[in-house]
């Protein structure tokens, strides 16, 4: 009895069997086309993910994700141009230079608060797109960057889409396991308690700005090795790819996935991939769309959604879902 | 003596909210600090706990002078001065043993048992709603844990700003019977309260404050028996 138990254990189970589906999926993808679109949900996961922690997580909501996206694509793209050096180090080096740049703009930006940060990094952004354009000598201005070289294992170039899928999947899983066990320390509970009560988590000795800059780097890093993945996949990348209204739909998928839910980022990362290739000829009410939607979200926070008929079938199925995981686990805890 | 404050000053910008203010907690006692609103007794908590920056004056915590510039709410909590905020300010989406573990956060976690049993065995309600959100809790539950996530700390130092607000009279009489049983059990007190006649009831001593001065200062029972003190400054009987 207490072996089934143990062995038809869902919690463990489910996230095996989703990452085998994962994996075995691309077999069954023959259409370029949809394995172009899953490679962007792969990249657009790992964006709505990093921003999570900081804007959903810890509540510090940033408008300038994108410019960190850029950093990274052409760190990673110049030091594969001019050195010729193997794709995991452009790509270590992107996610550590892109964390820098988190760190030196964090450090002043994140002891502003809500709008004013906002207001800040929407600035940042457009402030690393100007560089981007006008720093001719390096980035090559709006010509952007050519003849990036593709990823290599062992002599292979990667060259298929369905290549190209594995490897971006991969980098996805390993970013969101690190970023899940993040959650789970000691430094993502103080990040969600200086979400709660800023006041509060600084009289428990929590060193607030410490842990808002740490989260502010680590998630940038993170936006900076999705940005490097992009330079490798398209071969070619230019200051358009990285503007404050990319930013926006970041921060949408963040808020649309429910600000803090790291399934709901990927979800929400999807979501706002396919469906906008879907409906290809409502690109132009695109940003309205994501605008409305924030607005949206937005005034919903502060609807007592728990008293709603919605809120409260909601409330029950967790309380099952509860209920359920405690006989399971049998008042381990 | 625990803790000895000398001529503290502390201000928002221009605005000088504490003058000079001297002070002396002595160990396993209660000390008092009243006085009416705006008299600057959450400003001195604060400045104590490290929340924000003294300009001048000296600190003296356990035979160690304290450097003001080194007092930083994290290495504050560490040395076991410990605030509980005023307005509870209880972290409302996590539960109830979320709350009291961020309490514990400077601590490691193998002296955490010891922690959650005493403050169980003060607060039996938290411990019955350990898993419910802290934003459901009743006010008084609220305040019950804010304490207790106070004493998650271990502080040799507790301070409690206005722990009674908002609470029935009940409920009032309750929480500083807790109060003098946290004393009794070795962890001194320094209490700001509006309700001054039951705080300097419990206090050992007891400070009044007035736009930033202390005007007055003496045991519990000297300050309740001017009443004169409790007429011009509190407005209270
Ligand atoms: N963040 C702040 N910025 C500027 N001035 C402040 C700030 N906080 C408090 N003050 C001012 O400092 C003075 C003392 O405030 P404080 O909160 O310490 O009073 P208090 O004695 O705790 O009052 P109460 O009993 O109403 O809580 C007041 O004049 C207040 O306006
Ligand atoms: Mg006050």
């Amino acid at each position: 009895m207490q072996r089934n138990k143990r062995f038809f254990d869902l919690k463990r189970i489910l996230p095996l069997l989703l990452a085998a589906a994962m994996y075995a999926a691309p077999l069954a993808i023959t259409n370029q086309y949809v394995l172009r679109v899953c490679v962007y949900v792969s990249i657009y996961s790992i964006l709505a993910c990093s921003l999570n922690l900081i804007s959903g997580v810890c509540g510090q909501v940033s408008m300038g994700h994108a410019a960190f996206y850029g950093v990274g694509a052409y760190t990673s793209a110049l030091i594969a141009l001019s050195f010729g050096l193997p794709w995991p180090i452009c790509l270590l080096a992107a996610g550590v230079l892109s964390a820098l740049v988190g760190l030196l703009i964090g450090t002043p930006a994140l002891r502003l608060q809500g709008g004013y940060l906002v207001i800040c990094t929407v600035g940042f952004n457009e402030l690393v797109r100007l560089i981007l354009l006008n720093w001719v000598s390096v980035t090559r201005g709006p010509m952007g960057l050519t003849n990036i070289p593709r990823p290599r294992f062992f002599g292979v170039a990667i060259h298929s889409g369905r290549q190209y899928l594995y490897l971006s999947m991969t980098l996805l899983l390993i970013v969101y396991i690190t970023l899940r066990n993040i959650l789970h320390s000691r430094f993502g509970r103080n990040l969600r308690a200086i979400k709660e009560d800023e006041t509060a988590a600084e009289t428990m000795g929590i060193r607030v700005h410490r842990e808002k800059v740490t989260a502010f780097a680590i998630a940038a890093g993170f936006a900076g090795m999705a940005g490097s993945m992009l330079a490798h996949y398209m071969l070619y990348i230019n200051p358009n790819l990285f503007i404050g209204d990319f930013s926006t739909t970041i921060l949408s998928m963040v808020v649309l996935g429910g600000m803090g839910s790291m399934p709901g980022s990927v979800a929400a990362a999807t979501l706002l991939t396919v469906i906008p290739e879907a409906l290809r000829e409502l690109d132009r009410y695109r940003m309205l769309i994501y605008g409305l939607m924030l607005i949206c979200m937005m005034l919903g926070k502060n609807i007592p959604w728990d008293t709603t008929p919605l809120g409260r079938a909601a409330a029950r199925l967790r309380g099952r879902v509860k209920i359920a995981r405690e006989s399971e686990h049998g008042g381990k805890d | 003596m625990l803790l000895k404050v000398e001529g503290l000053n502390t201000f928002y910008g221009n605005l000088h909210a504490i003058w000079d203010i001297s002070l002396d907690v002595g160990e396993k006692e209660i000390v008092a600090l009243i006085g009416s609103n705006g008299a600057g007794k959450s400003t001195l908590l604060k400045t104590l706990a490290g929340c924000i920056p003294a300009r001048s004056g000296r600190v003296v915590y356990r035979d160690e002078e304290l450097r003001l510039r080194h007092m930083r709410s994290d290495r504050l909590v560490k040395k076991g001065i410990v605030m509980a905020p005023e307005g509870r300010r209880v972290f409302p989406r996590l539960t109830v043993e979320n709350n009291l573990k961020m309490g514990a956060y400077t601590r490691p976690k193998k002296e955490w048992t010891d922690s959650f049993t005493r403050v169980y065995d003060l607060f039996p309600r938290l411990a019955e709603r350990r898993g419910q959100m802290a934003g459901t809790l009743s006010g008084g539950e609220q305040q019950m844990l804010a304490i207790g996530r106070a004493l998650m700390g271990d502080p040799k130092l507790l301070m409690l700003d206005e722990p009674s607000l908002g609470l029935s009279p009940l409920l009032t009489e309750k929480i500083f019977e807790l109060i003098q049983q946290i004393r009794d059990q070795g962890t001194t007190i320094l209490l700001v309260e509006q309700n001054a006649v039951a705080a300097l009831a419990v206090a050992n001593r007891g400070y009044v404050l007035k736009v930033g001065h202390v005007v007055q200062s003496g045991t519990g029972r000297e300050l309740l028996s001017s009443t004169e003190i409790l007429r011009s400054y509190l407005g209270t009987q």
